[in-house]
C-alpha cells in the first residue's frame, strides 16, 4: 500500500465514521454513466447555472435595484450630467469603475444565454430520442418547467438595469399584463405600484431574480438530478446495451474527471466569450424613458419567437359593452405559448396514450425509427424559427435588403404553411433513412471502388458491416399499430367509439415503417446469390 | 406467416481496445506531459489575469485582427480567465481519456416496480390510512376543509393588495389639459405654428408649471409627435381636420398596441412606423393603422395656438393612450 | 486519388470542410462590404458660378428634374430646396441616383467639391432655401455637448437610425442609412432639410446648437473604440443570439465531442 492510497483509505474511513456513509458511497461511487456527447447538454446548462449564481452574485455586490432618480457623474463621458435611475447608474459603474466588472456582466449575461440555448439544445435531444418516455416522464416535466422558468428569470434579468432596451421590453411586458380580461389593469397597477414605470417594478424583480427564481431553480434542478441519478442514465442501442443493463464508465474516477474537467470547459468557454464578444452595451442604449425608442428593439433570443409572434399577429381588437379585448396581444403572448408550453409538458403522455406503449424505456430511438414523433418535433421547430425569425425580422431586412412587409408576410404564411409541410418531408426523411439502414445491413457498405465483371459491366464493390452495426441498426422494435374495438362482443358500438377510432388512426400513422432488416432476410437474399 | 422470422442478434459488448498508452509507457508518458502542459498554460493564463488587473489601464485599447480595436484589461482579463479555466478542463478530460481506465463497465438496472407483495402492503396502507381518517365516511369534515383551504388561499392574494394603488382613471387621463403648451422634448421651449416648415417634426410634452417636475409616468403618457404637412395632403374628417392648425397635427407618441414610443414619421409617404412591432399608421388618414398588429389608431390630440401665438392643445385626449385594457370603452 | 478519398472519408473531414466553406463566406463577404464602403474629400471651393452650376445641371440633372429645375415626371422640383440639400444630395454620392430603387443610395459622388458647390449656388440662386452650412458654424467640438447630443439623438434620431447610429429599417425596404462615416456637414444638412424619408427637424424645435451636439455625439460614438470585445455590429439581442447559438454552443458541443470519444 503507497502511502498515498493509506491517506485516501482513512479519509474514506473518516467520512464513515460520522456519516455511516459507506454502503451508499460504495454504490455511487461507481455508478455508471454512458457516455456520448449528448449526455453532456444537460450539464451545459447545470454547469452555466452554477457560473450564473457566481457571476450574478459578484454583480449584486455594486448594482443598486433602485429606479430613484440620479445624475451621472461616472466615468464614461458621453452620459455624464443625465438624469438616469440608479440602477441604471450602478450598471455603469460596475461597467466602468469596477476593474473585471463588465467581463463579469458579460460573462453573466453569456452564459444566461448559454443556459437557454443548453435547455433547449437539452430538450431537442431528449424528445428526439424518446428519452422522455416511462419512467421519466416527471423529469420531462420539470425539464419543460425550467425551460419556462429560464426565460422568465432571463426577461427579469435584462430587465434590470434599467437602460433604454430594457424599459422598452418591460413596457411591452406591462402592455402584456394590461391586456388580461378583467383583472389586467389592476395586476399591472400592483405589479408596477402603480403607472408604468413607476419607482417598484425594478426593486421587486430584483427580489423575484436573485432570490425566489433562482431558489426555484435549485430545487427543481436537485430534483431533476436526483431522478436521473436514481433512474440511471439512457443509452443508445449498441452492441451489448439492453434495457436492462447500463455500459459506460464508472463516476470514480473516469466520470468525476470529465464531467468536472467539462465545468471548467464551460465556464473557460464563457469566459471567452465575456472576453472578446460585446453583449447588451447598456452605456451605448442610454437610460430609460418612455418617450425614447430605438430602431431595431429587440428581445434576446429566447423572447424573440415571442417577440416575432406577437409582430405577426393580425390587428384584432373587440370592443363590446364597454370593455375590450385586445386578441392582438393575448393571442401570441399569452395563449398561444400558454399552449405550446403545456401541449410540450404533456407529450409524453398523448404520445403513449396514443401508441398505448405503457413500458418502460432505457434504451434511446434513433430519432429515424420514430418518423412521427421525429416529424411532429422538426414541425414545432420550424414554427418557432419562423416566430424567431420574424422576431429580428427588421434586422434581417436591412442587412439583406429585404423590405419588413415581405418578411412580416413571408412569417404570416410561412407560419401556418411551412409546419405541415415540415412534418410531411420529415417523416418521408425518417423513411427514407430507414430504408437506407435497410439496405445498408442487407447490402453492406458502398466502397466507392468499381470492379469490371468479366462480361464487361462495372460494379461497385460492397462491403459488409460488422455484427455491431447490424445489431445497433436493426435492435429497434417495430410496434403493430393499436387495434382498439370499435364493438364489443355482442356487436353493440362501443360508448367510446370515436376516441378509440381516433387512437387506432392515431396508432397507424404512428406505426408506419420500412420493415427493418432480419438475419431471414439476409439468408434469403444470400440465397440468391 | 409460416416461418418464424430470425432477427439480426447481438453480437455482445465488442473485446476492449488498448489504447496506446496502456501498452507503450513512451506514449503514456507523452499523455502525462499533455496533460502537465495543459494544466501549466492554464497557470499562464491566470497569470495574464493578474497582469492586465494590476498593470493595463481600463482605458487603453489594443487591435486585434477581426474584432478590431478592443478594451485591452477587459480583453486580457477576459483571455487569462478563458485560458485558465479551459485548460484546467481540457487537462482533466485528456488525462482521463489517455490514463484513467477506460474499460467500459457494466451495471444492471433495477426494476422502479417494487415486487408484488410490498406494491399491495403499500396500497393496502394507503386505503387504510384514507378509510382511517374517515374523509368518505364524513362529508361534513370534507367540505369545511374543502373551503377553509380555499379561503385560505386568498390570503397571499389580499395581503399583495397594497403592492400598488387602484389604477381608477389613471390609464385614462393625461397631464393634457385645454390650453396646456406643448414644449419641445428635450428643451421645454413653446413652438410656434411658424417655427415647423412642412416635412417637419417635433418631439414634445405638455409645458410643467412652475415649480412642477415632470416623472418617467407623466412622459409615458404625454409624449406627443407634432408633424406639419400640406393642409391639402390631409385626407380626414372635417372634426379631425378641425384639431389640426395649419397642417400640423399632433398624435400620442405611446403606440397603441404595445406602448413603444412610435416616432418613425416617413415624411415622403407620411407614414409613422413602430419599431417594436411594425405597427404603421398613416398620418393623412388620422393615424389608421395600415400595417402590424396595432388594432387602433393613435390617439389625435386636438390642438391650436394661444393668444401669444404658442401651439397648444385645444381639449385633452378624448379617449385613452397607449395599449388597451379591459376597462376602455372604445 | 486514394489518398484523397481516405481523406475524404476521415471523419474529421465533414466539419473541418463546413468551417473552411463558413471561413471563406465571412471572408468573401468582409472583403465584399470593404469596398462599397465609400471615401468622400473635403474641399471647400468657393470659386464655382452660377452658370458654371447651370452647364452642370443641364448635362447631368435637367433629364429628370426638368430644365429650370421645375420637375418632372419621376423628380421632384428643386426650385427652394436650398444650397444644403443639393450639397447633401450630391455630395453623398446619392444624386444623381444610379438607378430608380426604392431610396437614393450613399455612394461615392460623381462631382468632385467645386462642381457640388457650382451646382448649389445654381439651384440656391433660384429660390431662396437653406444654405450650406459653414465651417465656422459647423465647429461641434467647441459648441457641442456629448450627453446633451445623446440625448437629443435617442429622442429625434434613435428611432429610425438606432441606438448606435447603425441605421434601420423602415417600411417597404426602405432604410434609414448609418451614420457612420458621415460627414458633419451632410448630418447637419440632412437634419435641416429632411431628404427622403427623413422629416425636417426645424431650428426652432432643435436648435442649430443642439443640432452640433447630436453631430458631436455621433462622432464620438464613432470613435468610441469597442469597449468590451466585438461590438457584434451594434444592432442589439439578434447578433448575440446569433454568435452563441453559433460560436457559443458550437465551441461546447465540440468539446463534448471530444470528451466523449475514445482515446487512441
Amino acid at each position: 500500500m503507497t502511502a498515498r492510497e493509506r491517506i485516501a483509505g482513512n479519509v474514506a474511513g473518516y467520512v464513515d465514521d460520522r456519516t455511516g456513509a459507506a454502503k451508499w458511497m460504495k454504490k455511487n461511487l461507481t455508478k455508471v454513466f454512458p457516455d456520448h456527447w449528448s449526455f453532456l447538454l444537460g450539464e451545459i446548462c447545470l454547469y452555466s447555472f452554477i457560473i450564473l449564481l457566481l457571476s450574478g452574485t459578484f454583480l449584486t455586490f455594486w448594482f443598486d435595484p433602485s429606479q430613484r432618480e440620479v445624475i451621472y457623474d461616472g466615468g464614461y463621458q458621453p452620459l455624464s450630467g443625465l438624469k438616469m435611475s440608479a440602477a441604471y447608474a450602478s450598471t455603469l459603474h460596475i461597467s466602468f469603475e469596477v476593474r473585471g466588472g463588465l467581463l463579469m456582466r458579460q460573462i453573466h449575461h453569456w452564459a444566461a444565454l448559454i443556459f437557454m440555448v443548453g435547455i433547449v439544445v437539452h430538450l431537442l435531444r431528449v424528445f428526439f430520442t424518446g428519452a422522455f418516455r416511462k419512467p421519466r416522464e416527471f423529469n420531462w416535466i420539470i425539464g419543460v418547467g425550467l425551460l419556462t422558468l429560464g426565460i422568465v428569470e432571463g426577461f427579469l434579468g435584462y430587465s434590470l438595469p434599467d437602460d433604454l432596451l430594457s424599459g422598452t421590453g418591460i413596457r411591452i411586458a406591462e402592455a402584456i399584463i394590461q391586456a388580461i380580461p378583467l383583472v389586467g389593469s389592476y395586476i399591472a397597477f400592483f405589479a408596477f405600484g402603480g403607472t408604468f414605470p413607476g419607482e417598484s417594478f425594478i426593486p421587486r424583480i430584483y427580489t423575484v431574480h436573485v432570490l425566489l427564481l433562482p431558489g426555484i431553480f435549485l430545487a427543481l434542478i436537485t430534483v431533476h438530478l436526483m431522478l436521473v441519478w436514481y433512474q440511471k442514465h439512457t443509452q443508445f442501442p449498441g452492441p451489448g446495451r439492453t434495457e436492462k443493463n447500463v455500459v459506460g464508465y464508472p463516476l470514480m474516477p473516469v466520470y468525476m474527471a470529465k464531467a468536472g474537467g467539462f465545468f471548467f470547459i464551460v465556464f473557460g468557454v464563457t469566459a471567452f466569450l465575456g472576453a472578446v464578444a460585446s453583449i447588451n452595451p447598456i452605456w451605448l442604449y442610454g437610460p430609460y424613458t418612455p418617450g425614447q425608442i430605438s430602431a431595431g428593439s429587440q428581445p434576446d433570443w429566447y423572447m424573440g419567437w415571442l417577440d416575432g409572434l406577437v409582430r405577426m399577429s393580425p390587428p384584432l381588437e373587440t370592443h363590446a359593452f364597454g370593455h375590450t379585448i385586445s386578441w392582438n396581444i393575448l393571442l401570441p403572448g399569452l395563449i398561444l405559448p400558454g399552449l405550446m408550453f403545456t401541449g410540450l409538458a404533456l407529450y409524453p403522455f398523448i404520445e403513449s396514450w396514443a401508441t398505448g406503449d405503457k413500458r418502460e424505456h432505457h434504451l434511446l430511438d434513433r430519432p429515424r425509427n420514430t418518423p412521427n414523433r421525429t416529424a411532429i418535433g422538426v414541425m414545432a421547430l420550424t414554427f418557432t424559427m419562423v416566430s424567431l425569425l420574424n422576431g429580428g425580422n427588421d434586422i434581417i431586412a436591412q442587412q439583406f435588403h429585404l423590405t419588413i412587409n415581405q418578411m412580416m408576410w413571408f412569417s404570416r404564411i410561412g407560419v401556418v404553411v411551412l409546419p405541415p409541410i415540415a412534418f410531411v418531408i420529415t417523416k418521408r426523411l425518417c423513411l427514407s433513412l430507414q430504408r437506407a439502414d435497410r439496405d445498408l445491413v442487407l447490402h453492406g457498405r458502398e466502397t466507392g471502388r468499381l470492379v469490371r465483371m468479366p462480361s464487361g459491366e462495372f460494379v461497385e464493390v460492397h462491403e459488409p458491416i460488422s455484427a455491431e452495426k447490424a445489431w445497433t441498426l436493426t435492435s429497434h422494435e417495430q410496434i403493430a399499430p393499436l387495434e382498439l374495438p370499435l364493438e364489443d362482443g355482442a356487436g353493440v358500438r362501443n360508448p367510446g367509439v370515436l376516441k378509440n377510432k381516433l387512437r387506432n388512426r392515431i396508432s397507424r400513422a404512428t406505426a408506419v415503417a420500412v420493415p427493418k432488416a432480419t438475419e431471414t432476410d439476409r439468408r434469403e437474399l444470400d440465397g440468391h446469390h | 406467416m409460416a416461418h418464424e422470422i430470425e432477427p439480426i442478434k447481438d453480437p455482445g459488448l465488442p473485446a476492449h481496445v488498448h489504447r496506446r498508452a496502456d501498452s507503450d509507457p513512451i506514449a503514456a508518458q507523452r499523455a502525462e506531459r499533455q496533460v502537465a502542459i495543459l494544466f501549466g498554460l492554464s497557470a499562464v493564463g491566470t497569470l495574464l489575469l493578474i497582469y492586465s488587473y494590476i498593470f493595463i489601464k481600463s482605458n487603453t485599447s489594443i487591435f486585434i485582427p477581426i474584432i478590431g480595436n478592443t478594451g485591452a484589461q477587459q480583453l486580457g482579463l477576459g483571455m487569462g480567465m478563458a485560458i485558465a479555466l479551459f485548460c484546467i478542463g481540457a487537462g482533466a478530460i485528456h488525462w482521463a481519456k489517455t490514463l484513467m481506465p477506460d474499460e467500459e463497465v457494466i451495471a444492471q438496472r433495477h426494476e422502479f416496480r417494487s415486487d408484488d407483495e410490498d406494491r399491495s402492503e403499500f396500497v393496502k396502507t394507503v386505503k387504510a390510512g384514507a378509510s382511517a381518517a374517515g374523509l368518505g365516511r364524513r362529508p361534513l369534515i370534507k367540505r369545511s376543509l374543502g373551503v377553509a383551504l380555499g379561503l385560505s388561499g386568498l390570503t397571499p392574494l389580499l395581503l399583495l393588495r397594497d403592492l400598488g394603488p387602484l389604477p381608477k382613471d389613471n390609464l385614462q387621463k393625461t397631464s393634457w389639459k385645454p390650453g396646456t403648451r406643448l414644449v419641445t422634448d428635450p428643451g421645454d421651449r413653446p413652438i410656434r405654428p411658424e417655427d415647423l416648415e412642412v416635412g417637419a417634426v417635433a418631439q414634445t410634452l405638455p409645458q410643467l408649471a412652475p415649480g412642477e417636475e415632470r416623472t418617467l409616468n407623466n412622459i409615458g403618457k404625454d409624449a406627443v409627435l407634432l408633424i406639419r404637412l400640406r393642409p391639402e395632403e390631409f385626407n380626414l374628417t372635417p372634426e379631425r381636420l378641425s384639431w389640426t392648425h395649419e397642417g400640423i397635427i399632433a398624435f400620442s407618441k405611446i403606440c397603441s398596441h404595445m406602448g413603444c414610443a412610435v416616432a418613425l414619421y416617413e415624411q415622403q409617404t407620411k407614414h409613422l412606423l413602430c419599431p417594436c412591432h411594425q405597427s404603421t399608421f398613416d398620418v393623412t388618414r388620422a393615424a389608421k393603422v395600415i400595417f402590424g398588429p396595432a388594432a387602433r389608431p393613435l390617439p389625435q390630440l386636438n390642438i391650436t395656438v394661444d393668444s401669444e401665438g404658442f401651439l397648444v392643445a385645444r381639449t385633452p385626449f378624448t379617449e385613452p393612450i397607449g395599449p388597451s385594457f379591459w376597462e376602455r370603452s372604445s | 486519388m486514394k489518398r484523397l478519398s481516405r481523406l475524404r472519408r476521415h471523419r474529421a473531414a465533414g466539419p473541418i470542410l463546413l468551417i473552411f466553406a463558413l471561413f471563406t463566406i465571412g471572408t468573401t463577404f468582409q472583403v465584399a462590404s470593404a469596398v462599397n464602403n465609400d471615401t468622400t474629400t473635403t474641399v471647400a471651393s468657393r470659386s464655382a458660378t452660377v452658370d458654371e452650376g447651370k452647364q452642370l445641371f443641364l448635362k447631368g440633372c435637367s433629364s429628370c428634374h426638368g430644365i429650370n429645375a421645375e420637375g418632372g415626371q419621376i423628380a421632384p422640383s428643386l426650385i427652394g430646396v436650398g444650397a444644403a440639400d443639393v450639397d447633401f444630395q450630391v455630395g453623398t454620392g446619392r444624386m444623381p441616383m444610379a438607378d430608380m430603387s426604392t431610396q437614393a443610395m450613399r455612394k461615392t459622388p460623381v462631382y468632385n467639391p467645386e462642381q457640388v458647390n457650382a451646382l448649389a449656388t445654381y439651384v440656391a440662386s433660384l429660390a431662396p432655401g437653406p444654405a450650406v452650412p459653414t465651417d465656422s458654424v459647423l465647429n461641434y467640438e467647441r459648441d457641442g455637448s456629448v450627453a446633451q447630443g445623446g440625448q437629443l439623438f435617442r429622442t429625434n434620431c434613435a428611432m429610425c437610425h438606432n441606438f448606435a447610429a447603425q441605421g434601420g429599417a423602415l417600411t417597404q425596404g426602405k432604410y434609414a442609412p448609418t451614420l457612420m462615416g458621415v460627414q458633419p456637414k451632410h448630418i447637419y444638412e440632412a437634419m435641416i432639410t429632411g431628404p427622403q424619408s427623413m422629416p425636417v427637424f426645424s431650428d426652432k424645435t432643435i436648435t442649430p446648437a443642439e443640432k452640433l451636439s447630436i453631430i458631436k455625439w455621433i462622432k464620438s460614438t464613432e470613435a468610441e473604440p469597442q469597449l468590451a470585445g466585438s461590438s457584434l455590429g451594434r444592432v442589439g439581442p439578434v447578433t448575440e443570439g446569433l454568435l452563441v447559438w453559433t460560436l457559443g454552443i458550437g465551441l461546447l458541443i465540440g468539446v463534448a465531442v471530444w470528451l466523449a470519444m475514445k482515446a487512441r
